[in-house]
């Protein structure tokens, strides 16, 4: 392939966050509305036919003999520290990254496009449109990294955007504080990713340099991706707390995944990053950023396949990170805090189908990637699904002034083309067949069924409990009782156009991405797959979603003391649930009392009085020696030309005497 | 005699060339209007000049009996300061133009590109005559150029400091250099010195020509304690000598000494040498970032500040390894691009208003933001910080003295590394000042000239560039494996 395309496709943005960064002041709301609305649709226009030719003009170079082929369009070395570590920058085509482009430039897209109406009045527009240009630029790159440390670089760069973009109401403490709590969370996370990836380095750094897995090559997904045994053969021996290394080193990977995903228990920061735009939150927090874990998993899942207990540990804290985000889910009352926790219990849903995986045939299971390949979809179809809730809630949300269910409800008459696109949304999620989230959770339960009806039975409760506080949502915010205040005064309306038509297009990607022949395109060896229904899983679920959106009306389609009643039955429960179980309270006990208050306190008289100490005096030495030898730079000649010559006869004479 | 070998030198030639042309140019016109095409002419000679140094493939070949040397490394080092020397000529032509220089604007582009030619002459030597040569032909028009501003004081005072201490250390170096004669039977060749000391016995004499010869070419350097003189003619030259001096000079010399320490002593007795250069670097770095931190002046402040800097392009000799030239010549690469932006902005203010005194910084971002954020890049490269290239070019040098292993080099970029912490709190003194003091900007608001202009964004293009694109590093060590 052609590298200017894939180098069109990570310059643009790039150039866009600077135009708008820098020139962003001088220019009017308009024109930096346009720039980056322009600039992202190239963009998109580019991906698209990168990743069309990728999949569909049967090049040898992307496919040969039916198989798609990994392929790096281009890989330089950046920085060469020594023979063993070398960081690469480059672009790597293969099936995943050719579909994550297709979902990172369709949905900052719809955002670029739905924010010009969203954020019209806002001031630092144009700031806004630059973080956004960054934040696409630093997701392009993350995806399309061909090594490690590329892909480490990138990662940071999205917690940096996306930082950026959860405090873009600087004024707000809350905003201010949620971006602080995000960042400091998913950092903390990749500290443990950072000694994953050092680990790693340091076995491989034990094979010869010059060999075929010398230099860059070593940390290349390629080569981990066709030969990781021999790569990492040095980790294989090695064992440390009755594990292999690389089974720790994996492990510690995953938790920067864990991290940027918000799986438990670093899920706390993505509640909180919904004080951001709503657009950002449909963009970052919802279909892109957050995946970013599931993407490194798979990325890496020719490596987790070899040590399987790291598979396991990915799908046990999957399947509690699920369970949990779907039952707190059920007991929020700020909308976009159920999508936050419904966005949580999905990717969960991802991971925990990705640890079913398997990545060799094995006995009695039908296809054993199937894994790989529906979490894959599932991704795809949740970005797409979960951007159009999200951008509707920002509809909603615009509309009302809040963001409670509670100051909502009977909006259907109102915001006509919100509330279908919104239950276009909701069923897709629920998995009600045709919409695109049927078939991708179905192949989801499929594959995990065949791992362990355990997991099978386990993630199927959760989907119904997705169905039902989905549908509880929907018929708290279109049904239930109108809003009083709408018939007297300030009466709620469809947004304008920019942000009608994402959720127009979104929706209609929602009812027919379904149909599209995944399993065909994305699979984790590229042999192809022909997805087909699994019509006793595909009963189950459906029966399942029915029932829980049944109760769901029942309890909350007209007003009724019924949803009252529920929650009396067991009062602490509800509470409990709305308080997100408390994590951030033993979060809060942890830090402050245990270790700002125990820790914290001998490190901080260390700091204080030892190396403060040492500094200071290092200063006073510093400043003490300076005033000392000013007298060295008399201004007189004959004194230099004297100094001069003192120095020269003492550089002779000590090293005379000293070898002497 | 073969007159085909001058095709080596072709560098040396276009430089001399077009010093002929200048000087024609400037001998022939008459005052007045025809004198105002001689800064954009030879500006514009010069840039394609450069660029023909930049594609001029080197050959590899000695000539002279191979007292010159046309290898890729002297070629990159001289491309490389050619392009320091362009953006030091943006940088002057409003200087230039000024009442009092402007009628002699000639002369100094003539010594300008007399010392050029020297210092190429410098970087190509393999031979200890065509060495001096080289040396002195581009210290002594130096000290011209240093006396430049004839009606001001303190110019003549530092020319006349600049060449007492020069004509000083040119003596030092040839009583050194004849003791090397002695000691290799007869030939300034650098091979015959190296095959000649490899198999000699140890001796005081060598002792003292290592010695003198690290303090005749520490001058150029301003290594402590051969660098009084530094701050004196730095402050009372102009501007745009000063910044020629603190970059090209050292620069050419820097690479000069790499090549004679390495071709010429480093064989057996190389312990010797290094641990003289081990003392010396300390003390240049410890030294010049003492001084540094007391400075109110910034062309005085910028004299210390570029003293501890060669201490740090000196950690590359330590290396003796074509990594370690590598890293020297990507650390003066750096160093020009930061340096000339720092006196792009000293100059820039300089010659609208006159003020020179770091106090005079205070509040500068209220009145010219652009001029704020160059110096403030520069400030930061010099540092060190990252993503600047002043921070890879640091950390490239100390990995490369690292990559040898040996505890006392450890120790020695340990005390570099700590020396850098000082250099942080002076650099950042200036940004403080720019940033933070409180007050009205002393400064007011002006529009500098375009070349000053382009001059600034050539310098920050490459602070901010430099580090991030690979292939100029790579550039570098590759053409430093052919020195």
């Amino acid at each position: 392939m052609d590298i200017t395309l894939p180098i069109l496709i990570l310059a643009i943005p790039f150039l866009m966050f600077l135009i708008l960064g820098i020139g962003g002041v001088k220019m009017s709301r308009k024109l930096a509305g346009v720039l980056g609305i322009l600039g992202m649709g190239s963009v998109m226009t580019l991906s698209y036919v990168v990743a069309l030719t990728y999949f569909f003009s049967g090049d040898a170079a992307f496919i040969v003999d039916g198989v798609r082929q990994q392929l790096q369009v281009f890989d330089v070395t950046w920085l060469a520290f020594t023979d063993r570590l070398v960081v690469n920058i480059g672009f790597l085509l293969d099936p995943i990254s050719a579909m994550m482009l297709v979902v990172i430039t369709t949905i900052s897209f719809m955002v670029h496009l739905y924010s010009w109406g969203y954020m019209e009045h806002e001031p630092g527009f144009q700031r806004y449109y630059a973080f956004l240009s960054l934040f696409s630029f630093s997701m392009l790159g993350l995806v399309v990294a061909t090594n490690i440390f590329q892909m480490y670089i990138f990662w940071e760069l999205v917690g940096v955007s996306s930082y950026l973009l959860i405090g873009f109401f600087y004024k707000l403490p809350s905003a201010v504080s949620a971006s602080k709590k995000a960042f400091i969370v998913t950092r903390f996370a990749d500290l443990f990713m950072l000694i994953g990836i050092l680990v790693l380095s340091w076995y491989v750094s034990q094979t010869p340099a010059d060999g075929p897995l010398g230099g860059a090559s070593a940390f290349n997904f390629m080569m981990l991706n066709s030969q990781p045994t021999n790569v990492l053969a040095s980790t294989l021996g090695a064992t440390f707390m009755g594990g292999s290394v690389l089974t720790w080193a994996m492990i510690l990977i995953f938790v920067g995944g864990m991290g940027k995903s918000a799986m438990m228990p670093l899920h706390i920061w993505l509640p909180d990053a919904m004080e951001g735009p709503t657009p950002v939150s449909a963009l970052i927090h919802a279909a892109t950023m957050v995946v970013a874990g599931v993407y490194l998993v798979a990325r890496f899942f020719p490596l987790y396949c070899i040590v399987p207990d790291s598979l396991t540990f990915i799908t046990v804290v999957g399947a509690i990170t699920a369970f949990y985000a779907a039952v707190v889910a059920c007991a929020q009352i700020d909308i976009k805090r159920v999508l936050a926790f419904s966005t949580i219990s999905q990717i969960a849903f991802m991971m925990v189908s990705l640890g079913c995986a398997y990545n060799e045939p094995v006995e009695g299971v039908h296809y054993s990637g199937l894994g790989y390949m529906a979490s894959m979809f599932h991704l795809f179809t949740h970005a797409m699904f979960k951007a159009l809730l999200f951008l509707g809630a920002g509809a909603l949300i615009h509309a009302v002034h809040s963001n409670n269910y509670t100051s909502m409800g009977g909006l259907r008459k109102y915001m006509p083309i919100t509330h279908w696109t919104f239950l276009i949304g909701c069923l897709a999620i629920a998995g009600i067949p045709p919409f695109s989230g049927f078939f991708s959770k179905d192949e989801m339960l499929a594959a995990m069924f065949s791992r362990h009806w355990f997991w099978g039975a386990w993630m199927t409760m959760v989907a119904g409990l997705t169905a039902f506080y989905m549908f509880r949502l929907y018929y708290l915010i279109f049904w239930w009782e109108e809003n009083p205040e709408y018939k007297n005064g300030h009466k709620p309306h469809d947004a304008p156009w920019q942000m009608s038509l994402p959720l127009i297009i979104l929706a209609a990607v929602s009812c027919v991405a379904g149909f599209i022949p995944f399993g065909e395109l994305v699979t984790f060896n590229g042999e192809p797959y022909h997805i087909h229904i699994e019509a006793p899983v595909a009963a189950t679920s459906i029966t399942v979603a029915v029932l829980a959106i049944a109760l769901a009306t029942v309890m909350y389609r007209k007003k009724n003391s019924m949803p009252e009643k529920m929650k009396n039955i067991w009062p602490g429960l509800w509470t409990a649930a709305n308080r997100r179980f408390y994590w951030d309270e033993m979060y809060q006990w942890v830090t402050h009392t245990v270790i700002f208050g125990c820790i914290c306190r001998g490190i901080a008289w260390f700091d204080r009085h030892i190396i403060d100490g040492t500094m200071d005096g290092l200063a006073a030495v510093t400043q003490f020696c300076s005033v000392k030898i000013k007298g060295m730079q008399s201004g007189s000649v004959q004194t230099y030309v004297a100094w001069y010559l003192l120095g020269a006869i003492l550089l002779g004479a000590i090293t005379w005497i000293c070898i002497l | 005699m073969d007159y085909s070998q001058f095709g080596a030198m072709l560098p040396e030639l276009i430089i001399l060339g077009l010093f002929l042309v200048v000087f024609l140019l400037d001998t022939f016109t008459k005052d007045g209007s025809a004198k105002r095409f001689l800064t954009p002419v030879t500006t514009v000679l010069f840039g394609l000049a450069a660029v023909a140094i930049w594609l001029i493939p080197s050959c590899g070949t000695e000539v002279f009996g191979g007292m010159y040397v046309d290898s890729a490394a002297c070629k990159a080092i001289k491309a490389i300061l050619c392009i320091g020397v362009f953006i030091v000529l943006l940088q002057s032509s409003e200087w230039v133009e000024s009442d009092e220089v402007a009628i002699r604007k000639g002369e100094f582009y003539e010594l300008l590109f007399v010392t050029l030619f020297g210092m190429f002459l410098m970087i190509s030597a393999r031979h200890f005559l065509l060495f001096v040569i080289g040396l002195e032909s581009a210290s002594l028009p130096l000290a011209a150029m240093v006396a430049f501003n004839k009606k001001h004081y303190q110019s003549h005072e530092a020319a006349f400091k600049y060449i007492i201490t020069a004509v000083f250390s040119s003596a030092v170096l040839l009583v050194g250099l004849s003791f090397v004669y002695a000691l290799s039977g007869g030939s300034l060749y650098f091979d015959d010195i190296r095959a000649a000391i490899a198999g000699s016995e140890m001796s005081g004499l060598l002792v003292v020509a290592l010695a003198f010869v690290i303090a005749g070419i520490g001058f150029k350097l301003s290594l402590v304690p051969f660098h009084l003189w530094t701050a004196d003619v730095y402050q009372g030259a102009p501007t745009a000598i000063t910044s020629y001096l603190s970059v090209i000079s050292k620069g050419s010399a820097a690479f000069a000494f790499f090549v004679i320490f390495v071709q010429a002593f480093g064989t057996v007795y190389s312990g010797l040498w290094e641990w003289m250069m081990y003392a010396v670097i300390i003390l240049t770095i410890t030294i010049g970032n003492l001084f540094a931190i007391r400075q109110k002046n910034m062309k005085r402040f910028m004299a210390f500040s570029s003293i501890s800097q060669a201490g740090y392009i000196m950690l590359g000799v330590m290396t003796e390894s074509a990594l370690g030239l590598g890293s020297m010549m990507y650390y003066i690469f750096v160093y020009v691009v930061s340096n000339l932006a720092v006196f792009g902005v000293i100059s820039a203010i300089e010659n609208k208003t006159g003020k020179v005194g770091m106090d005079d910084y205070d509040g500068l971002h209220k009145s010219n933001p652009w001029l704020s954020f160059a110096m403030t890049l520069a400030m930061f490269s010099l540092a060190g910080i990252p993503p600047f290239a002043g921070f890879f070019s640091k950390f490239l040098i100390f990995t490369s003295v690292t990559a040898s292993g040996s505890m006392p080099l450890y120790m020695l970029v340990l005390v570099a590394l700590i020396n850098t912490i000082i250099s942080l709190y002076y650099y950042l003194l200036v940004v403080k000042a720019i940033w933070i003091n409180p007050g009205e900007a002393k400064v007011e608001a002006f529009r500098s000239a375009f070349t000053e202009r382009l001059a600034l964004w050539l310098c920050v293009g490459g602070i901010v560039f430099f580090g991030l694109v690979p292939c100029i590093y790579d550039y570098c060590v590759n053409t430093a494996a052919l020195l």
